[in-house]
């Protein structure tokens, strides 16, 4: 906190002129489509009773709709997520499917989606 | 992109604190082993807020991988180290290099540290500060590749009292229902990982366009 403390004026004022710039950042527009990714991550573990895995399942599906409307893929992680999803609510067929297309689309993921595969074949 | 950019009605003030920093950081380990993927482990959470932990980690992905990186599924990668008998993100964070890489193939992993999360309530202000510190190492060699600080403080003060004092009202019940320090938390990020000369060079995703 003292570094809040030490701002005085003139330093408010840089970091107001800064505003305009930090806005203009936001222009770029993203590479994917991140749809409510995040904000599940967010809601799992802080708000876990209000988003239950089913109601996760349908926003992510409903989330692929609108990345494929849009024409841009979704970001890295994304069906791995959902794969994980689909195997906490035993869809062991769909599951499978999220995590091949997770290492398809990037192959950085292989080993890991690999292990993740491997322990859907254990059930 | 809605969070992210708007922040309606109440005056922001950023202060980014890796601004004042001239010298570019020095990116020769980064270059020599430019990673293509980075795991990110959940972070340690020094604040006294314990939503700090998973309200930073669900906003790191984003910028990394708008950065140009395949970025491990965060909660996924947590899950998994959970039911592997690592309940804590500190136990998370001693996993040797070695088995980082025999269990997901990451090429870097990325540590951080929360060390402020949460708002301070005053009579006519409130103020939400978030600052975290993030090392990215390589997997292969152990080298640091990168290391950064970002601190991101909104205060809702606008030097009109009156107005101020409502500014208060408004921000009292939106904060108590939210958790205003997990949108901080985004700008932290930015700040963090896609400041010029200090923050990650661009990843082998990111568009042409998008390079600097």
């Amino acid at each position: 906190m003292e570094a809040g403390k030490t701002v005085n004026a003139f330093k408010w004022r840089l970091v107001l002129l800064a505003v305009p710039f930090w806005l203009a950042g936001c222009q770029s527009p993203d590479t994917y489509y991140w749809g409510h990714y995040e904000g599940l991550v967010y809601a799992m573990y802080v708000t876990p009773d209000k988003i239950p895995p089913e109601r996760q399942a349908e926003i992510m599906e409903a989330d692929l709709q609108k990345a494929s409307a849009a024409n841009k893929p979704v970001p890295p992680g994304f069906h791995a997520h959902l794969g994980y999803v689909y195997f906490s609510l035993g869809k062991l067929d769909l599951a499978q499917q999220e995590f091949i297309k997770e290492k398809t689309r990037f192959p950085e993921s292989t080993v890991f989606m690999d292990r993740m595969l491997a322990n859907l074949a254990k059930k | 992109m809605k969070t992210r950019c708007l922040v309606p009605g109440l005056l922001l003030a950023v202060i980014a604190f890796t601004g004042c920093v001239s010298k570019p950081y020095d990116y020769a380990n980064f270059r020599a082993h430019p990673p293509r993927s980075i795991l990110v482990l959940p972070p340690i959470n020094e604040s006294t807020d314990i939503r700090g932990t998973y309200g930073y980690l669900s906003t790191v992905s984003w910028p990394l991988a708008e950065m140009g990186y395949y970025v491990y599924p965060v909660a996924v990668v947590d899950q998994f180290m959970k039911e592997n008998g690592l309940p804590t993100a500190g136990e998370m964070q001693q996993v040797p290099l070695k088995k980082i890489g025999d269990v997901f193939g990451a090429d870097a992993v990325l540590y951080v540290t929360v060390k402020q999360y949460g708002s301070k309530y005053q009579v006519i202000t409130s103020t939400v500060m978030v600052s975290a510190e993030g090392k990215l190492v390589d997997v292969r060699t152990g080298l640091t590749l990168w290391e950064g600080t970002a601190i991101v403080q909104q205060s809702s003060s606008s030097g009109n009292a009156i107005a101020d004092l409502i500014v208060a009202a408004i921000d009292q019940v939106v904060n108590s229902s939210t958790d205003q320090a997990h949108v901080v938390s985004s700008q932290v990020n930015t700040q963090l990982f896609m400041t010029k000369d200090h923050g990650l060079l661009g990843g082998p995703y990111l568009p042409d366009e998008k390079r600097q």
